[in-house]
């Protein structure tokens, strides 16, 4: 998930071509007060207008208990968008709030239930309530965790280890996992540190993230490959897969990969790996087949 | 020294028997801070000459002080590789009774070479020379390495004037300018700004969109079947040309692949990819930093070349003829793979055709590189504006929308797809752009013809209109 | 509609200022390094995006950057709601 400042009209316009999964137009942090009105229609006629391609389009909003929150929620919604990034989440309250706007704007165009969201959980009473706030709504498709405003509602600095984020990431993970849904991790904004953005991948991954935010279209390459399957873990993974549709076929229940059986985990995490190889570009769908 | 060639400008000016309607010529290897120019045309004007044609390599920003001598009279035709700045503005606009005529680098050499440009006398200016007229690039107080796309002119020119700001023992050897070619020796306070003739270590392009471009140029080498031990190449000066090598390079050591030479323009990458062996030979015809213009002056596989034996269409030892791939930018491309690297979207003219046309013609494999879109400009278009290299010598054009490969290489764009490369129709790139911007509305051309475009071969391959204001 | 001077955009490249201000009829004065090719087209979105906001009467001074249509219409109308102080959006 790529950042894009909300008030960047040159930015926005090709975004996409660097194939990040999803974008994120920023209306909230990186769009001075002064140029709030501005950035929320420059952000709706980009959304209406330029052709994305596939790209999953996320809009960050400002919070709705600012003068600008509603107006963002009508302004995107209006305009189409996949996603709708709600910042600084701290109880499910809030999100069934949002839900809410969201509904009014949506059923004033005739286009209910299609915009989702996303909420970004960045302080300590978020994290506390992380799993209520994966369960608020339906329309809820992941939860991300916020390090810069966390870290400081924490009263600690970020440190290149992330030692101090690790029961925030863990948190999120397990809450996501168990409502369902995605969850992604923070920025890294050191640009010039490649190695340490890439052990910071290598870690979330770890942790069980789905996905990391990027703040430039640099950072992209990292992110995919380590995200990336191997070829070996592709066709260790095929080869289970292929043993999955044998065993349906013999209509068996058990299923075995070079005479020994596989068990439902390892099932689970084979189908992942296709799934991720096929998101990368590596293999095509009928490959996967 | 009994035989001393040196002389005052004014001097030299005289013993050269210039006279009114003949033709002058200058080299651009000390580009953006080139003083000869300027300062002999002055002279000219100050000793009452009239109707010059002034033959250069290259023209820049800082000829603008030409236009007050073309409206005198003093210059009354250009021929040039490229304009830029407000000479360009000017004469797009009309400044010139007589059209300028564009020659690629390697059509300059040919018609110097085969009497077609008769130069009756050459300026050329030199960073350190002897009196006897044994002049390099190299000095202390400037230095600007190959003086490539001056020898032709050394050695073809009736007559031959070296201006140098650093006046050095006989012999300077090795010398590029040789005594023999040379009748008078000059010495002026500066020949050039040193700060804008080259410039010092590489700065890797940090553009998102320039890095994307070149991956994907790298890609497009790496998986085109002229990436084996061996192999040549040329690349340009831009970003996405510069990151790149570097990529290639990576590639280079991975599969320990080598490549035999650098041709054309070399830069601070190619040097250091020559000096950890990755490529045998460079070859140069100018030297585009510093740290080129240092390696030609001590490096014995670090050549000059004049700009005949590099590029020359019409003689078959010239370099470009042994190229296999050459990266190249543009300004616009069109459906048919046309190419114009000289005339802008509102019609001014502002670039140098190069050795685009040249390298494009004979390599077996040219990349163009250029972004689908710069702002609202196009750069995929239904038809260039001016055509500078014909489509038939181009093969691939890399945007950050995809990849279109001529139709008349099947082969390559068989290897590409394979390699999971993104190949569309170049049609398809030039419906992304409209869809994106809109159609633009026709020049407002007018009916003065201002520049003429030649191919390599002598033959016109375009003309250029003057611009209306609107 | 009364109007007092307003101004939207920036000069950053493929972005552009707008600045509007009260006037008689629409007066669009645009400076553009695209203006050749697609200058009329620009003063169309312009008068349009204005048109359509019920602006009938405004002197609109635009710097172009090499904005594409969706910027201009953006840029435009965040001009004109400033000049106005009517939001398009519900309070």
């Amino acid at each position: 998930m790529m950042f894009v400042p909300g008030n960047n009209p040159g930015m926005m316009a090709d975004a996409h071509i660097y194939g990040p999964d999803s974008i994120m137009l920023d209306l909230e942090d990186s769009v001075t007060m002064a140029e709030k009105d501005a950035a929320r229609l420059l952000v709706h006629n980009a959304l209406k207008s330029i052709d994305y391609g596939g790209t999953e389009m996320v809009v960050r909003i400002n919070p709705l208990n600012t003068p600008y929150g509603k107006k963002d929620v009508e302004a995107v919604v209006k305009a189409g968008v996949d996603v709708i990034r709600m910042p600084k989440t701290e109880t499910a309250d809030e999100v069934r709030e949002l839900e809410a706007e969201i509904l009014k704007v949506e059923t004033e165009i005739g286009r209910v239930g299609e915009t989702k969201i996303m909420a970004a959980i960045e302080s300590a009473l978020g994290i506390v309530n992380a799993f209520e706030i994966a369960t608020a709504s339906k329309r809820m498709m992941g939860i991300a965790l916020g390090a810069e405003d966390y870290s400081a509602n924490l009263k600690t600095n970020r440190t290149p280890g992330g030692a101090e984020l690790l029961l925030a990431r863990e948190t999120i993970v397990v809450a996501a996992r168990a409502a369902g849904i995605a969850c992604f991790d923070t920025v890294y904004s050191n640009l010039d540190d490649m190695e340490t953005f890439r052990k910071e991948v290598e870690l979330i991954k770890t942790l069980g993230f789905d996905g990391k935010s990027i703040i430039n279209p640099r950072q992209i390459e990292v992110v995919n490959s380590v995200f990336t399957p191997t070829e070996k873990e592709i066709n260790k993974a095929r080869a289970v897969v292929a043993a999955i549709k044998e065993a349906q076929a013999k209509g068996s229940g058990v299923i075995a990969v070079n005479g020994k059986m596989v068990d439902r985990p390892v099932v689970l995490r084979a189908e992942r790996t296709i799934a991720l190889a096929i998101a990368a570009g590596v293999i095509s769908e009928e490959e996967a087949l | 020294m009994r035989n001393t060639k040196l002389v005052s400008l004014e001097e030299a000016i005289r013993r050269s028997g210039l006279k009114d309607g003949m033709t002058i010529s200058f080299h651009h290897h000390f580009r953006g801070g080139d003083k000869v120019v300027n300062m002999v045309v002055d002279k000219l004007a100050e000793m009452g000459f009239k109707d010059l044609k002034l033959a250069a390599s290259s023209l820049s920003d800082v000829h603008a002080p030409l236009i007050e001598h073309i409206k005198s009279g003093v210059i009354t035709g250009i021929s040039t590789s490229g304009l830029r700045g407000e000479l360009a503005d000017a004469i797009s606009h009309g400044l010139m009774a007589e059209p300028v005529v564009f020659r690629s680098h390697g059509g300059r050499g040919s018609a110097i070479a085969n009497g077609e440009l008769k130069i009756d006398v050459a300026f050329l200016g030199a960073s350190s020379s002897d009196e006897l007229g044994n002049a390099t690039g190299h000095g202390s107080k400037s230095i600007c390495g190959s003086l490539g796309y001056a020898l032709p002119d050394a050695r073809y020119a009736k007559h031959v004037v070296v201006l140098t700001d650093e006046l050095v023992d006989y012999p300077n050897m090795p010398q590029s300018i040789s005594a023999a070619d040379v009748e008078s020796v000059v010495v002026v306070e500066s020949v050039g700004d040193s700060s804008k003739i080259s410039s010092g270590a590489i700065r890797d392009s940090k553009n998102p969109r320039d890095i994307l471009l070149a991956k994907q140029a790298a890609k497009v080498i790496i998986n085109s079947g002229y990436f084996k031990d061996g192999f040549s190449i040329q690349t340009g000066t831009g970003g996405a040309s510069l990151a790149a090598v570097k990529y290639i390079r990576e590639e280079m050591i991975s599969r320990g692949i080598k490549a035999s030479f650098a041709l054309g323009g070399i830069t601070a990458h190619m040097v250091k990819l020559h000096e950890e062996g990755l490529i045998g030979k460079l070859i140069d015809v100018q030297s585009f930093d510093k740290v080129a213009a240092e390696s030609i002056a001590k490096d014995p596989l670090h050549q000059e070349v004049s700009a005949v034996e590099y590029a020359s269409g019409q003689h078959l030892g010239s370099a470009t003829h042994a190229l296999d791939i050459v990266i190249l930018s543009a300004l616009e491309v069109d459906t048919q793979f046309n190419v114009n690297v000289l005339v802008g979207s509102d019609g001014i003219i502002r670039g140098a055709i190069g050795g685009h046309q040249d390298t494009a013609a004979d390599s077996a494999l040219s990349i163009i590189v250029c972004p689908l879109l710069r702002g609202r400009i196009p750069c995929v278009v239904p038809k260039v504006t001016t055509l500078i290299t014909p489509g038939k010598s181009v093969d691939v054009v890399v945007t950050e929308y995809g990849i279109a490969v001529n139709p008349a290489r099947p082969e390559i764009a068989e290897l590409l797809k394979e390699a999971g490369l993104n190949i569309v129709d170049i049609k398809d790139l030039a419906a992304k752009a409209k869809s994106i911007i809109g159609t633009p509305d026709p020049l407002p051309f007018g009916d003065k013809v201002v520049g003429i475009v030649m191919n390599r071969d002598g033959s016109v391959l375009d003309k250029i209109y003057n611009v209306n204001e609107l | 509609m009364a109007l007092k001077e307003a101004i939207a955009g920036t000069l950053e490249s493929g972005d552009i200022m707008v600045t509007i201000g009260p006037g008689k009829g629409l007066q669009v004065n645009l400076q553009s390094s695209v203006a050749a090719q697609f200058g009329r087209q620009i003063k169309a979105v312009i008068t349009e995006t204005l048109e359509g906001l019920g602006i009938q009467d405004a002197q609109v001074d635009a710097i172009d950057k090499g904005a594409l249509d969706c910027t201009i219409r953006a840029r435009v109308t965040a001009a004109a709601v400033r000049a106005t102080g009517k939001d398009v959006w519900k309070d």
